[in-house]
C-alpha cells in the first residue's frame, strides 16, 4: 500500500527535541519531543505540550535529524578515563578545618 | 563484537538495572515488543479521550467542565509522550497510526464502552485512571529510559485524574437519591471492564516472564487486579456504595479480597471488535485524521514556501 | 452595576469555549488538538470569572433591576424563593434570549478553515477590546482584561499564523480558508455594533468605545489577510446582528440544550 492510500501526509510533521528552562538561571533540560510544520511552530507547540503546569519560562527547540549523538559502544574510551582523575574535584583536597568558606 | 558479546553486554545492562538508551544495541525482539507495548499504550490513550470527549459539553457545571477539559487534554498529551517514546525505536507516528486505523494494533478495550450518564466521568476516573495508575507507576522504572521517561511524566499527571473522579463519585453520593443511583448504576457498569483492563489471568499471558525479565513490566496481571480489587473494596466504603460483585469477600487466610469470575469470553470478543463501541472508536479517530490531512499538508508546503522564500533571500 | 455589560462578555467567553471544546479529541494533529484545547480552557476560564462577577451583581442589585435584568424563568424562580445566583445558574439557568454573545461565536466548527477564521476574527476583536478594557474604572473589569490580554495575544498569534499557513499552503487549504473567511464575514460588524449596554457603559467609564477599536481590527484583518495571499471581503456589504440583543442564529439553540441538559434535567443539585 502506498502512503497515500493510507492517508497519510505524504510529509509528515518533523520531529523536534524540546529544551525547557523551568525556572530562571537553571539550565535547559531535554522534556521531550514533539511534531511540528516548522520552528516557530515548534517552539508553540512545545508551549502548549509541555508547559501547561508551569514548567517553564524558556523553551529551545531543535529538529530531531541535528542531534548528533555519542555512539554508546565508544563509552568505555569516551568516558571512562576520566574516572581516575578525581582531583578535579573539589572533596579530593583535605583542608584543616580552622579554613572556612573554601 | 559479535551478535553474541552485543548480547551478552544488553543481557548484563538489563541485569544491573541499568537503562536501555535508544542507540543501544537490543535484541529485535526487545524492540519488536517494546514498539507494540508503547504504541498500544499510547493508542489507549488517544481513543480514551473520545469516551469521556463525550461529556466535555454536557459537564453539569463550570468547574467540572474545566477539568475535565483538561484531564482530556493530558490524555492527548501522554499519547504524545508515547508516540515519542515509541519513536525513538525507529518507527514514525504515522505508521503506528495506520495500524491504528486498519486494526492492526490494539488498544485498552475499557474504551470501547459507552458513557452513558455524567457519572461515568467519575467512574471512569476513580477505576479506569485508578487502574491505569497501578499498571503504570511500575513502568516509570522500565528497561528502556524514553519509555521509562515518558512513564514518570504521564504517572505525574495522571494522578490528578483519579482524585476528580473519585471527587465526583464523592459528591454523587453525597446528593440526593437520583444521583446515588446514577454512581451506582456508573459504578456496575465499569466494576468488570476494570478488572478487565489488567489483561488475561497469568496463565493465559505468555509473554509475561520474558517481560519481567527486561522490567517492561514489573507486576504479573493477577497481581496488580488483586492489588486493586484490595484497594477499591475500601474506596466503595466511603463513597457508601455496594460492591457489583456478591462474591466480595476478605479472605484471611491470603490477607486479600477473593472476587467473582470474571467474563473473560466478554473481554476476548470486545478485544477482537465486538465491544458496543469498537467501530465508533476506530471510526472517530479515522475520520479526525483523514479531514486533518489537508491541514497537516497545508503547514508541509507553507513551511517549504518560507525557508525557500528565506534563502532566495539569503542568496541575493 | 455594570451587569449586562459583564454579561455579555461572558457569554462571549463561555459559547466560544464551547465551540473549541468540540474540537478535543478530533483535532487534526495531536499538538493542534492540545493547543485547541489551552485556548477553549482560556475561554472557559474568562467565562467563570465573569459569570462570578455578573451573579455577585445581580446578588446585590434591587428587585427591580432584577426583574429587568432576565426573563428566563429558572432565574426568577430562584429569585423569588430569594436564593443567591451562582456562576452556574448565570451559565446554566438562561434562556437563548437572556444570551448576550456575539453571533459569530455560536456559528459551528465545520473544518479547520472555518475555525481559525472565526477565531482570527475574534481574537483581533479581543486583542483590541481588552487592550482598551484594561483602563475601565470598574476594577474588578479592568483586572479579568489584563489577565485575558495575555491569552488573547497568544490566541492571537495561533489563529493568525494559521490563517497565513492556510491562505499560503495549499490550493486546497487556500480556497477553504478563503471560504471560511468570506462566509463568516457577515458576522464581523456586529461586534462593533454600540447598543444601550455598550452606551452607558462608555457613559460610566466602565466600557469600551467600539468605534475606537474598528479601524485597528480592519488594519490589522487585511495586513494578515494580505500576508496569507488572501482577498479581504467587500467593504460595506450587509452584516448581521442581533446576538447583542439576544436574538441569535438556530445554532445558540442546540449549544444551550446541551450544555445546560444537566442543570435542567437534575434542576438544584450539587455536582
Ligand atoms: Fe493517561
Ligand atoms: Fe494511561
Ligand atoms: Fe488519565
Amino acid at each position: 500500500m502506498t502512503n497515500d492510500k493510507l492517508n497519510n501526509s505524504k510529509n509528515e510533521w518533523p520531529l523536534w527535541e524540546v529544551f525547557i528552562r523551568s525556572k530562571a538561571g537553571l539550565d535547559h533540560k531535554h522534556a521531550g519531543s514533539l511534531h511540528a510544520a516548522d520552528a516557530q511552530m515548534a517552539i508553540e507547540n512545545a508551549r502548549d505540550v509541555y508547559t501547561r503546569r508551569m514548567e517553564g519560562v524558556s523553551i529551545w527547540v531543535v529538529e530531531s535529524k541535528h542531534i548528533q549523538a555519542s555512539d554508546p559502544g565508544e563509552a568505555d574510551s569516551m568516558y571512562d578515563p576520566a574516572s581516575d582523575k578525581i582531583y578535579r574535584h573539589p572533596t579530593f583536597y583535605n583542608l584543616p578545618d580552622e579554613v572556612k568558606y573554601m | 563484537m559479535s551478535v553474541h558479546s552485543f548480547q551478552e553486554h544488553f543481557d548484563n545492562l538489563i541485569d544491573r538495572d541499568v537503562t536501555i538508551e535508544p542507540k543501544d544495541w537490543m535484541p529485535d525482539d526487545y524492540r519488536k515488543t517494546l514498539i507494540r507495548q508503547i504504541s498500544q499504550h499510547a493508542h489507549s490513550e488517544i481513543i480514551g479521550m473520545l469516551p469521556e470527549g463525550n461529556w466535555i459539553t454536557r459537564a453539569p457545571s463550570l468547574r467540572r467542565k474545566a477539568v475535565l477539559l483538561a484531564k482530556v487534554q493530558d490524555e492527548a498529551g501522554h499519547g504524545l509522550y508515547l508516540y515519542s517514546a515509541a519513536e525513538t525505536l525507529g518507527i514514525s507516528r504515522d505508521e503506528m497510526y495506520n495500524q491504528l486505523h486498519t486494526g492492526k494494533a490494539k488498544y485498552s478495550s475499557i474504551f470501547n464502552y459507552p458513557t452513558l450518564t455524567w457519572a461515568d466521568m467519575g467512574a471512569i476516573g476513580w477505576l479506569v485512571d485508578g487502574a491505569a495508575i497501578m499498571n503504570q507507576v511500575p513502568l516509570c522504572r522500565t528497561s528502556y529510559g524514553p519509555y521509562a521517561r515518558a512513564m514518570v511524566r504521564v504517572c505525574k499527571e495522571e494522578s490528578f485524574h483519579q482524585r476528580q473522579g473519585f471527587e465526583i463519585m464523592l459528591t454523587l453520593s453525597k446528593g440526593t437519591d437520583i444521583q446515588r443511583k446514577l454512581a451506582q448504576d456508573a459504578f456496575n457498569r465499569w466494576w468488570w471492564p476494570s478488572l478487565m483492563m489488567f489483561g488475561p489471568p497469568d496463565a493465559e499471558s505468555p509473554n509475561t516472564e520474558q517481560s519481567v525479565r527486561w522490567r517492561i513490566k514489573r507486576f504479573t496481571n493477577d497481581e496488580l487486579r488483586q492489588k486493586f480489587v484490595d484497594v477499591t473494596v475500601e474506596q466503595a466504603r466511603v463513597l457508601g456504595l455496594e460492591m457489583p460483585d456478591k462474591d466480595i469477600k476478605w479472605n484471611e487466610e491470603r490477607g486479600h479480597y477473593d472476587f467473582g469470575t470474571i467474563n473473560w469470553s466478554e473481554f476476548y470478543n470486545v478485544v477482537k471488535g465486538n465491544g458496543p463501541c469498537n467501530k465508533q472508536r476506530i471510526e472517530a479517530r479515522r475520520k479526525a485524521w483523514d479531514e486533518g490531512k489537508w491541514v497537516r499538508d497545508a503547514a508541509m508546503a507553507h513551511a517549504a514556501k518560507r525557508k525557500a522564500r528565506q534563502s532566495e533571500v539569503k542568496a541575493a | 452595576m455594570n451587569l449586562a455589560y459583564t454579561l455579555r462578555l461572558a457569554d462571549d467567553a463561555l459559547i466560544i469555549g464551547h465551540r473549541l471544546s468540540e474540537w478535543c479529541g478530533h483535532g487534526p494533529i495531536l499538538e493542534q488538538d492540545i493547543a485547541l484545547t489551552n485556548t477553549a480552557l482560556d475561554h472557559l476560564g474568562r467565562a467563570r470569572s465573569l459569570c462570578q462577577y455578573a451573579a455577585e451583581q445581580y446578588n446585590a442589585a434591587t428587585a427591580e433591576e432584577k426583574k429587568n435584568s432576565f426573563s428566563s424563568v429558572a432565574i426568577q424562580q430562584l429569585t423569588e424563593a430569594g436564593k443567591q445566583l451562582t456562576e452556574d445558574d448565570i451559565a446554566y439557568l438562561r434562556d437563548g434570549w437572556d444570551y448576550r454573545s456575539l453571533l459569530l461565536l455560536e456559528q459551528p466548527n465545520i473544518d479547520w478553515a472555518f475555525t481559525v477564521a472565526r477565531a482570527f476574527y475574534y481574537d483581533t476583536f479581543n486583542y483590541y477590546f481588552f487592550s482598551h478594557l484594561k483602563n475601565s474604572n470598574d476594577t474588578t473589569l479592568a483586572a479579568i482584561a489584563e489577565k485575558s490580554l495575555k491569552e488573547v495575544t497568544y490566541h492571537l498569534r495561533w489563529s493568525s499564523e494559521w490563517v497565513v499557513r492556510l491562505g499560503d499552503g495549499t490550493d486546497e487549504s487556500h480556497n477553504r480558508i478563503q471560504q471560511a473567511i468570506n462566509e463568516l464575514w457577515q458576522y464581523t460588524g456586529e461586534p462593533f455594533v454600540m447598543n444601550d449596554a455598550d452606551n452607558v457603559a462608555v457613559s460610566t467609564g466602565a466600557g469600551v468605545n467600539l468605534a475606537d477599536i474598528q479601524p485597528l481590527w480592519t488594519a490589522r484583518i487585511a495586513e494578515i489577510l494580505q500576508e496569507a495571499t488572501l482577498t479581504m471581503p467587500p467593504a460595506g456589504s450587509w452584516m448581521q446582528q442581533g446576538g447583542k440583543e439576544g436574538r441569535h442564529t438556530e445554532h445558540l439553540g442546540y449549544i444551550l440544550a446541551e450544555m445546560q441538559y444537566m442543570q435542567r434535567t437534575y434542576p438544584g443539585m450539587e455536582w
